[in-house]
């Protein structure tokens, strides 16, 4: 399983891997917004949060079509279900790996660009947090969605129709963590919620994800 | 050592294609499966490695004591032969990585990129996986596409030689592997006769 | 006695729905347009809302309704993944747009009371934010369905995506109670005391969701037999195709 990890990281840092690019997106995002929106620093203070989660839960997805499609396409799939190695440990591990490449590096940057959206200065411990919390969630989540489209040609649109509504609950916690911590409230509830969904889904959704991948397989 | 197949029915995409399959492979043999295209070579194959569940009948060996190998090879471009094996080897908890590299003449490309390799390399890189697996039992489907004769002799001492450590091997094969004493198996005989519709397809909206 | 599950088979279904659609679109359409006639023309206005809050009799029941059939679809999947009733698949597969459309009747209804009410055609209250997430719910659902070829695939992988989206559903209701503490009023009905409607709204309510209960059921029927047919079609098809 450890060998899996590491392919899995090799791959996403070794040319073509894709690594840094949800961080990139991430960072367009945040510059676009207030592009947008106009430079008013109340109100880029006040949908920061929102903002930087939105952009954190997008940058996130984009990354997630091809996480079992290029297994799928080059036959490492097959080999990998008829492995030792229980389908369940492949997604966790899989969805694992995507987290270290695509979620840890959006946490540590959301400070940074937080500092772009104005966002008061008491939410910076709670974004941080909210993202190390929910972005699990999100990788788990979103391995479900491509577990469920591997085998489609043109998987990516209908995986983000699919993933979308199933990532209202992690972003409404997580945004709603940040703006009570932006209004001085305590974040607790939102963040404690937060931490559930993660468990909740990383606990059951490798299941869910195995079954449906060997559905598609066969 | 022994693989028996009893009675066995398969499907792909809901059409049934072989019933009434029963066969036996013990260590030390080479079991040829041949049929024309569409006969149920592949299907069969997959179903043996438990990639498909069986209409019907019954497979004495788990799929954990196979080894499967088939049209894709499973490779990553971007890593190297050594990496490429490696992963494949410590998945499977196994060595022998160096020696499978030298036993599938891929020494000398240790360090190359997959994606850098001719498609008979490739191949030979896929099918050295086959050695880092320590399974006793190989299921092959087409070992030899885009293999020149060289390498097919090459494959065929190697599944020899496994042979010889007391494994089998199950090949869907056209070409003549340099394996005399491989049994054949016509799969003609067996496609599933349109009346022979298993029980809970479709047949329940006929 | 005969066991329910007998109707899983398509054939006996097909029997049975035969004679039970039409009976029960039959009795929706009397319930319906003598719920909506007694309410529209019988019922006095209400001091407070006039004659907007009439539109009660189609925006309560189309909600109902638009939960039910994602209930209907959950279990219809469970069934499936448990007993490989293809008809049960079927009749999920049924559900999903007659569930999106009651989804949309209630939005739009919604949409309607709330602009002389609360002066906006939308706001981001919490039920009117659960019912928006449902409709993508219902969207994706669909789309998963249409996207797959092989029926028995798309089966299995839709009645996973149903529940793992039922858990989220339910999340997403939560948390956007969460997020918006809301403008829309308490439930309409209710068991508690002190009920706040009075019979004369009560009566014609009662029968116009009893009758879209009816007209899902009929809906669905339909749906599924559409379903078994066209695969039918399909087996026929297949079974020629490999007979020559």
């Amino acid at each position: 399983m450890i060998a899996l990890l590491v392919r899995d990281l090799r791959l996403a840092v070794r040319a073509g891997g894709g690594f840094g690019l949800g961080l990139g997106f991430f960072l367009i995002l945040v510059v676009l917004v207030p592009l947008g929106v106009g430079p008013d620093p109340a109100v880029l203070g006040v949908i920061a949060p929102g903002i930087l989660w939105v952009g954190a839960l997008l940058a996130s997805l984009l990354s997630l079509d091809r996480l079992f499609a290029l297994d799928h396409e080059d036959g490492s799939l097959d080999l990998l279900a008829t492995s030792p190695i229980p389908m369940e440990a492949v997604v966790a591990v899989k969805a694992l790996a995507h987290w270290l490449t695509t979620g840890v590096p959006l946490v540590l940057a959301a400070p940074v660009l937080a500092i772009l959206l104005n966002l008061p200065g008491p939410a910076y411990g709670t974004l941080v947090l909210s993202l190390g919390l929910g972005t699990p969630a999100l990788s788990m989540i979103g391995a479900f969605g491509a577990a469920l489209v591997v085998g489609l040609k043109r998987g990516g649109l209908l995986m983000s129709l699919l993933v979308l509504p199933l990532y209202v609950p992690t972003l409404v916690f997580g945004a709603q963590a940040v703006a009570r911590a932006a209004q001085d409230l305590a974040p607790d509830t939102p963040l404690l919620l937060l931490a559930g969904i993660t468990a909740g889904s990383v606990g059951l959704l490798p299941f869910a994800a195995a079954f449906a991948l060997r559905i598609n397989l066969r | 050592m022994e693989l028996r197949v009893t009675n066995l029915a398969c499907a792909r995409g809901g059409v049934p294609l072989i019933a009434g399959l029963s066969f036996a492979v013990t260590g030390g043999e080479a079991l040829v499966l041949r049929g024309p295209n569409g006969s149920g070579k592949t299907t069969l194959l997959r179903t043996l490695a438990g990639l498909q569940p069986a209409l019907s009948g019954e497979i004495s060996c788990p799929p954990e004591q196979m080894a499967y190998a088939a049209h894709a090879d499973g490779l990553k471009s971007t890593l190297t032969v050594t990496e490429n094996l490696g992963f494949w080897a410590a998945i499977h908890g196994q060595g022998g990585v160096s020696e499978a590299m030298a036993a599938m003449n891929l020494t000398e490309l240790a360090e190359r990129q997959a994606q850098n390799l001719s498609a008979g390399q490739k191949r030979r890189l896929g099918l050295a996986r086959l050695l880092v697996t320590g399974r006793w039992l190989w299921v092959l489907d087409e070992p030899t596409v885009s293999l020149d004769a060289d390498s097919v002799a090459l494959f065929g001492a190697v599944v020899r030689a496994h042979l010889a450590t007391g494994g089998a091997a199950l090949l869907a094969t056209h070409i003549d592997l340099g394996l005399p004493e491989a049994r054949v198996l016509d799969l003609a005989p067996y496609k599933a006769a349109v009346t022979a519709l298993p029980a809970g397809f479709d047949e329940a909206f006929l | 006695m005969a066991s329910l599950w007998e109707y899983a088979n398509p054939v006996k279904f097909m029997k049975l729905s035969g004679w039970l659609l039409p009976v029960s679109a039959v009795l929706a359409a009397v319930l319906i347009v003598t719920g909506l006639v007694w309410g529209f023309f019988l019922t006095p206005d209400d001091y407070r809302q006039g004659s907007t809050v009439k539109i009660i009799f189609l925006h309560v029941p189309s909600a109902l309704m638009a939960i039910n059939a994602w209930v209907m679809m959950l279990v219809a999947s469970l069934i499936w993944l448990i007993r490989r009733h293809h008809v049960s698949a079927l009749a999920a597969k049924a559900a999903g747009p007659i569930g999106a459309t009651m989804t949309l009747i209630a939005l739009i209804t919604g949409a309607i009371w709330g602009q002389p009410m609360w002066g906006t055609w939308w706001a981001w209250d919490p039920r009117l934010t659960s019912f928006l997430i449902l409709f993508l719910f219902y969207i994706g659902y669909m789309a998963l369905w249409a996207a797959i070829e092989d029926p028995d695939t798309a089966a299995d992988l839709t009645a996973v995506l149903c529940l793992v989206g039922s858990v989220f559903a339910v999340l997403s209701r939560y948390a956007a109670l969460l997020w918006n503490q809301g403008l829309h009023q308490g439930a309409s009905l209710s068991v508690a005391p002190g009920t706040r409607m009075d019979w004369s709204y009560k009566g014609p309510l009662y029968l116009c969701m009893t009758g879209f209960g009816l007209l899902f059921l009929a809906l669905v029927l339909a749906g599924t037999r559409t379903e078994i047919r066209a695969r039918r079609a399909k087996a026929l098809i297949s079974r020629e195709r490999a007979a020559a």
